[in-house]
């Protein structure tokens, strides 16, 4: 199927004015790469649970509702929280702003944690807290609660990373004035396998918007 | 009573993932919705299903849990008067 | 006027019928599809009502012609058969005629498969084969090559909008060029995970739902699948082809505020109305009917009714909740209501909202309550979803 997506870009791609990217950020091997750069770097055989708790806490971030928050948003969350702070928008910029992600594995981590909480007949109690996140969008619901977001959100299911689809969706919004702002990505997390790659496109910025850099950076981690 | 009310504490905090809390944070009386502990509806459904697990109290509106759900003082007392386990 | 989209062809199956004829008469005289769950056991049974549909896997797999001992899920079934018929619909032989495209929503994807044999997956590795049914994209993908679509494939998985983003999706790959024809839509099967999951939000009710009602206990959960067939202007000059309404507004917006509460300003839904009505082009004395998301909970009618009291003030128009007759049927919802929007249009009517007695007191705006005959040009139909995530598209007749 990727295959096939890839041809049909490159069958149709009409670029009009150039965009730019501000920011990338990346987490995977618990590590944290902003612009190319290793902003934090974490023993290797913390678990996603101890790795993200350390870097909600030297965050100096004050949101207990982040303890609540499944693994998928957790990663979600913190990776908005690094590159939207690197941004430094104005709220009403971040107001229109449109969220597009993307992953391989939608909510599949969440969904094993809540089919566990059902599948025992004698321990039947399924909980609500976690049956909610067994939505992969439930992760945008949370930045845009926690940025006021309230543009357009789009989550997609696709096989591997697709630089070109994200390259083009956020292109059409911008150029549709759907949005001034893009915040686009890839969160994806299977048990303590995780990896984010979050970026935000906009009409100005340090990088241009290509298909090319958004993979190149996607892979620098 | 203040056994429960203890133990109440300590499984709401593991329960609903209050890690910013310790028991000694939450006093008998303090809110637990809204100003107090800040929890919301998605907590008090959680708490619906520890009522279930840990003292086999079924209740089947939420809008019962209302009047529960005021404070740890409350929610022991009605926890000591309905449970079968 | 600026055009929308045109749609060529719809195909459905959901509790009230199993192709569109069978839907329209349902409606036409509010017979619900809501009732006691069959085709699962669950310790649910009696304090839960949903809108199943009565074909069993075997009976749609034979209907579809598939070889023995192919594994789909009933997403993938559901999905399959409502696809068929919408490309039948819109008369499409050979789909490599032109560049088309699918875009399938679901939330469900193969976890009926999946809790079925779950317990079994470590044990007995035979049944491993079931997993890879699992994820959202199986179903796509199964629907994709049942009808031959290669070109352009991908999944949506926004919660209750889901089906809605698809059809917003579809319209722009069209817009812009990428695409002379998209199958756009969703499928959704009941599931235990669902079922349970829903259950401990205690948002279902144990007897029929009563949308917009001032005494509503919650929703029933439904399973359906819809698509439709949106075709590019292009496409439909040379082939000189039928069309049965057009999208012409679209718009997603989100709430900003709980993971599964909507705001009691409704701020997702009047945003996503409010564009919608600004892509269409269209002022909201224009809307003839809304076909409501209104899915009977406390909290979505209230807020939903805000919202649409924000956009419309003192001149509401008809709008009724079809769930009723349905249920929720999450990531098909908005493609069911797509079809019962074009319906209204073809059919010049308004759809009521069944078991209603009471308004909400604090709004005082009730719903659509019979069937009428009236003139409809343009009808709006909402879908919000959990995490914020707020849409609405707009029909026109032409």
């Amino acid at each position: 199927m990727e295959g096939v997506i890839q041809q049909f870009y490159l069958k149709s791609s009409i670029l009009k004015t150039s965009l730019h990217i501000q920011s990338f950020c990346s987490f995977r091997f618990n590590k944290i790469i902003l612009n190319g750069e290793t902003v934090v770097a974490k023993e290797k055989g913390l678990s996603f649970s101890e790795f993200s708790k350390t870097v909600y806490k030297e965050s100096g971030i004050a949101y207990p509702k982040f303890f609540k928050m499944d693994n998928l948003s957790k990663l979600t969350f913190l990776t908005a929280e690094v590159l939207l702070k690197n941004c430094a928008l104005p709220s009403e910029e971040k107001e229109k702003m449109a969220l597009v992600l993307s992953n391989r594995s939608a909510s599949l981590d969440t969904d094993r944690k809540h089919q566990l909480s059902i599948q025992s007949k004698e321990n039947f109690y399924p909980s609500p807290a976690v049956f909610v996140y067994t939505l992969p969008n439930i992760g945008m619901g949370e930045i845009s609660i926690r940025h006021q977001i309230k543009g357009e959100n789009a989550f997609f299911v696709f096989k591997e990373f697709n630089a070109k689809f994200l390259m083009q969706y956020s292109e059409a919004l911008i150029h549709n004035k759907k949005a001034s702002h893009v915040l686009c990505g890839w969160v994806d997390i299977e048990e303590d396998a995780y990896r984010s790659f979050m970026y935000l496109v906009s009409k100005r910025g340090t990088y241009i918007h290509s298909e090319a850099i958004i993979n190149k950076e996607y892979q620098n981690i | 009573m203040e056994t429960l009310r203890q133990e109440l504490k300590e499984n709401i905090i593991e329960q609903l993932n209050l890690e910013d809390f310790t028991v000694d944070d939450i006093a008998d009386d303090d809110r637990l919705f809204g100003d107090g502990l800040g929890l919301d509806s998605i907590d008090a459904l959680e708490l619906i299903v520890m009522l279930d697990k840990n003292y086999g109290i079924k209740l089947t509106d939420p809008k019962e849990g209302k009047e529960i759900f005021v404070s740890i003082a409350v929610l022991a007392e009605y926890i000591a008067t309905h449970r079968t386990k | 006027m600026k055009r929308g989209v045109a749609i060529t062809g719809m195909g459905i199956i959901s509790a009230i019928g199993t192709n569109v004829e069978e839907n329209m008469t349902a409606l036409l005289f509010s017979k619900t599809g809501i009732g006691e769950i069959s085709n699962i056991t669950t310790r649910h049974q009696k304090d839960i009502k949903v809108g199943e549909v009565a074909n069993t896997n075997s009976q749609i797999a034979k209907s579809l012609q598939l070889p023995e001992n192919t594994i789909f899920s009933r997403s993938a079934l559901l999905g399959s058969l409502a696809a068929k018929q919408a490309l039948e619909n819109a008369q499409i032989e050979r789909i490599s005629e032109y560049r088309t495209g699918l875009v399938s929503s679901t939330t469900v994807g193969g976890m009926d498969l999946t809790e079925k044999h779950y317990k079994t997956f470590q044990s007995n590795p035979e049944t491993l084969k079931y997993l890879k049914s699992h994820p959202a994209g199986d179903s796509t993908q199964k629907i994709a090559e049942q009808l031959g679509i290669t070109e352009f494939v991908t999944t949506i998985s926004t919660a209750c909008s889901s089906a809605a983003n698809a059809i917003m999706l579809g319209a722009r790959l069209i817009k812009a060029g990428k695409l002379d024809r998209v199958i756009v839509g969703g499928t959704d099967c009941l599931s235990k995970f669902t079922i349970n999951g829903f259950k401990t939000l205690m948002i279902l009710s144990n007897e029929n739902c009563t949308p917009f009602d001032a005494n509503r206990k919650g929703l029933n959960l439904g399973e359906a699948a819809a698509y439709l067939v949106l075709e590019s202007e292009a496409v439909i000059k040379k082939a000189n082809k039928k069309v049965l309404g057009y999208v012409s507004g679209y718009a997603n917006a989100n709430d900003a505020f709980h993971q599964t509460a909507s705001s009691a300003e409704g701020e997702g839904a009047f945003l996503a109305m409010q564009k919608a009505l600004k892509v269409a082009n269209l002022q909201p004395e224009e809307i003839d009917y809304i076909n409501a998301h209104g899915t009977a909970t406390l909290n979505n009618d209230l807020s939903e009714s805000v919202a649409i009291k924000r956009i419309f003030g003192d001149a509401v128009p008809d709008f009724s909740s079809t769930k009723a007759l349905t249920g929720h049927t999450l990531a098909a919802a908005g493609a069911i209501e797509a079809v019962y929007s074009i319906v209204s249009l073809q059919e010049q009517c308004v759809f009521p909202n069944v078991n209603f007695k009471q308004p909400i007191p604090e709004l005082n705006i009730p719903p659509a309550v019979k069937f009428q005959k009236k003139k409809v040009r343009h009808v709006m139909s909402n879908s919000f979803g959990f995490g914020g995530n707020c849409s609405s598209l707009i029909f026109s007749s032409e």
